[in-house]
């Protein structure tokens, strides 16, 4: 399993969520964990994802979530675990 | 799951503190090369770097597409060009410093570093003709970088090539005098040079170096900055943990990329330099970490103390972080490569003797310094002999990297763009050292240097 961390911020709107994962799931993507908040308007969502199956080159999906953030009016990205796990854990 | 708070806390870091990985740089022997003829051995150098480099670039951008952090600088630093050259018998290296820069833009890297010589000690014959091609090299080519060593704490300093280099300097600028001396930019004068710096440009591959190795250096003074907003008012001991903290989550960073690479080019993992690297833009300033301590500029009185407590402190912190620590390792203070010290020099609150003083508690010296092209060779040389001065008894590398550029005076600037950023020209002490440096000879090794 290659896990990855979409994150989602930007204004609150109907149906971030549905969006995200319709497309990950195009990509074979499956989502492990999810958790979201909305802080005055402020939408911050963090997913736990498995890219380890997904069946286009990682550029291809961060692009693809890339222009789906542009279109959501939302900056959406998606990284390796590892970078945080290296950053904030011994 | 990772804490959210921490997940966009690295984010931040990324997007608004600049946090990058400044070099992934592959260090290549090239010794395997060694040939009579001159075009052999240009052919053997062109196939071995296009060879161990193929896939550089592209894996640099994999990582950073992947982990969703830039990596700035692709490069490449090869064995001194001196060692590899003398068999030729050749009256001139410039050859060999275009298939360098040919290499390099085949593989897509922006540096090149290792068209070096080391005659801390005393001169080879390939050691005397790598540096008289020095300036003909640089002014031919974009993407090679050169440096010489001329002092080591155990060999004491070659005040012969001390001489020369002043020279040489004067030389590199006035052959690229359309370019606001360039070619200058490009050369480092070094004492206690290292064999693993990923750096440029000082860059070069070192003979007890493997066949090919992969170095990091890491940056981050915007972070540092942005960690230390929130302790304003707090004592040095807060400060200090503060940035040895943020140093180790750098240096943490630096270690995942440099095992990341290492592993998908097959090659190992050498080091990953502590140094905090500046850039000219915004929010990536070493100067500015240093005033948010508490001054008014880069320069003003408390200067020394804070750069010193800085320093220190980023080791402490990325020492733990990387299972290899090595290269330069310490906060670099280029004067043209950052905005606060562009800004402190240019109102004339930094000046060159106390650029000096604060190399003496980091690394690496008087980099990026713009002088008036008036500045005579034994000038330059007398600079270079107190800066490698400071490197031999205090066990450190020193360097300098600085550009006396054709036709300026104090009050004009000179601009180099992107990375290598603008200098104002700097005041130059106008007493004469002229009978000083045409002593030449060598000074003894300190004595601390007898430590068997």
């Amino acid at each position: 399993m290659t896990k990855a961390i979409v994150t989602v911020i930007g204004k609150d709107r109907v149906g971030i969520i549905a969006e995200v994962s319709v497309l990950l799931a195009g990509y074979g993507i499956n989502i492990l964990d999810i958790s979201q908040t909305v802080l005055q308007d402020y939408f911050t969502m963090v997913m736990l994802v498995d890219v380890g199956k997904m069946d286009i080159p990682f550029p291809e999906v961060k692009a693809a979530l890339s222009d789906l953030g542009e279109k959501l009016e939302l900056s959406i990205r998606i990284q390796h675990e590892d970078i945080f796990r290296s950053m904030h854990q011994l | 799951m990772i804490n959210q708070y921490e997940i966009f806390e690295t984010i931040k870091m990324i997007e608004n503190d600049k946090l990058d990985i400044r070099t992934i740089t592959m260090g290549i022997s090239l010794r395997d090369c060694v040939d009579r003829d001159m075009d052999r051995l240009c052919e053997k150098i062109y196939r071995k770097i296009a060879t161990c480099a193929r896939d550089l670039v592209k894996v640099g951008q994999d990582i950073e597409d992947e982990f969703g952090i830039p990596i700035v600088n692709k490069r490449i630093s090869v064995t001194p060009i001196s060692l590899i050259a003398e068999g030729t018998g050749a009256d001139s290296y410039v050859p060999i410093a275009k298939t360098l820069d040919a290499a390099a833009e085949a593989v897509g890297v922006n540096f090149i570093g290792g068209f070096s010589a080391l005659v801390h000690k005393g001169y080879t014959n390939g050691d005397r003709v790598l540096i008289k091609s020095i300036p003909e090299a640089l002014s031919q080519t974009e993407r090679v970088c050169a440096s010489v060593n001329v002092g080591t704490t155990k060999a004491g300093i070659n005040m012969d090539a001390v001489a020369e280099m002043g020279h040489i300097i004067k030389e590199c600028a006035r052959l690229t005098a359309d370019r606001d001396g360039l070619g200058a930019a490009k050369l480092v004068v070094f004492c206690n040079a290292v064999e693993d710096n990923p750096f440029m440009a000082g860059a070069f591959h070192g003979v007890g170096e493997p066949e090919c190795v992969i170095n990091v250096g890491v940056s981050g003074p915007g972070v540092v900055k942005s960690a230390l907003e929130k302790v304003k008012g707090e004592p040095f001991d807060v400060v200090a943990e503060t940035i040895k903290r943020t140093a180790f989550r750098i240096t943490r960073m630096g270690q995942l990329v440099a095992r990341e690479a290492s592993s998908r080019l097959g090659v190992p993992f050498g080091i990953v330099d502590l140094s905090l690297a500046p850039t000219p833009a915004v929010g990536d300033s070493v100067a500015h970490v240093l005033t948010e301590m508490g001054l008014d500029l880069a320069g003003a009185p408390g200067t020394t103390a804070a750069l010193a407590l800085l320093n220190d402190a980023v080791k402490k912190g990325g020492v733990m972080a990387s299972g290899h620590v090595g290269g330069l390792s310490g906060a670099f203070i280029p004067v043209s490569e950052d905005a606060g010290m562009i800004e402190a020099a240019t109102v004339g609150a930094l000046t060159l003797e106390k650029l000096e003083a604060m190399t003496c508690v980091c690394s690496v010296g008087l980099d990026m310094i713009a002088v008036p092209g008036s500045t005579s060779a034994s000038t330059i040389s007398g600079i270079i002999a107190d800066e490698a001065a400071i490197g031999m008894i205090n066990q450190k590398t020193t360097a300098v990297r600085i550009i006396p550029a054709e036709g300026k005076e104090v009050g004009d600037s000179v601009e180099f763009g992107g990375l290598l950023g603008m200098a104002p020209i700097m005041a130059v002490n106008p007493y004469s050292c002229t009978d000083f440096i045409a002593r030449g000879g060598r000074i003894p090794a300190p004595i601390h240097s007898l430590r068997n």
